[in-house]
């Protein structure tokens, strides 16, 4: 699994919502989240390499943020709530280890 | 840390006189409530002294309350690796009055850190859905923390049957 791209977010949320309403958003990223409790074929323990932090932020206001151990499992799935107050643009990323940083937006409109 | 736990647990145990003196009897009856849980969690196995020092690190002296938070989490996980956890603190997510932060722990894990949620009182609800790894059988502890201070603790069993960390 020597995986180099780039993990790529993928998230699932409503892009047109009621003033006010509450939405579910759906989050997934294919990373291998190598715990470092394993060991490969000659014996020695892989590196750890997780993400280790994830948030959530509306019009740059932060909603959630969420730091991980390895317990969290391989190509990370996290939903959640958000309310739209109005139209704008929700943000999302996730802090790799490396100190990588995965990102992506939605914009929401209210109407 | 077997050495500093065990006294407390057969002074205890000798002191309820009750026929009954497994463990999770005394749990039950322990009048100490978390204190007491606590303190066995670090006698019950090496592998749960992480977890008690983790624990005892966010948590300190306080007192714990029961109540608020619901967690979702299969009873028995086929598979370790991927198991889901969904939660809900009860919460009315206001500026004044919200949940700070939700923290999971796994007693059994080599790393009892599992992962915590920091919420502000723009999230709707305190609420969120995961998936985590699980080495073996073994209780789920989340710690909620609300915006006057007070804490809330929940805890869950699940049964694994094929472990999540490389075994």
């Amino acid at each position: 699994m020597a995986d180099t791209a780039k993990p790529v977010p993928r998230v699932r949320m409503p892009t047109t919502a009621k003033a006010g309403e509450i939405i579910e958003v759906k989050t997934l990223i294919a990373h291998e989240m190598e715990s470092g409790q394993r060991r490969d074929a000659a014996g020695q323990l892989v590196p750890r390499k997780i993400i280790k932090q994830f948030t959530a932020s509306f019009n740059g206001q932060e909603i959630l943020r969420s730091d991980w151990a390895s317990a969290v499992s391989s190509n990370p799935f996290l939903s959640f709530f958000v309310r739209v107050p109005e139209t704008g643009t929700f943000a999302f990323s996730w802090l790799d280890d490396d100190g990588s940083v995965y990102k992506t937006e939605q914009k929401v409109t209210v109407g | 840390m077997d050495a500093p736990s065990m006294p407390a647990q057969s002074v205890a145990q000798s002191s309820t006189g009750a026929v009954h003196h497994s463990r999770r009897s005394f749990l039950v009856f322990g009048a100490a409530g978390a204190a007491a849980w606590l303190a066995f969690g670090g006698a019950a196995s090496a592998a749960t002294e992480g977890y008690t020092a983790e624990f005892k690190k966010l948590t300190g002296d306080r007192k714990l309350l029961e109540g608020k938070i619901k967690i979702e989490l299969p009873s028995i996980a086929e598979n370790g690796l991927v198991v889901p956890l969904n939660f809900e603190v009860e919460s009315p997510m206001t500026p004044t009055d919200y949940v700070k932060s939700v923290s999971f722990f796994a007693e059994e894990n080599p790393n009892p850190q599992v992962a915590s949620f920091a919420f502000t009182p723009l999230a709707p609800k305190a609420a969120a859905s995961i998936r985590i790894r699980l080495a073996k059988t073994q209780n789920i502890v989340a710690v909620a923390e609300m915006s006057n201070g007070d804490l809330y603790t929940a805890r869950k069993e699940v049964k694994v049957t094929i472990g999540g960390c490389g075994g």
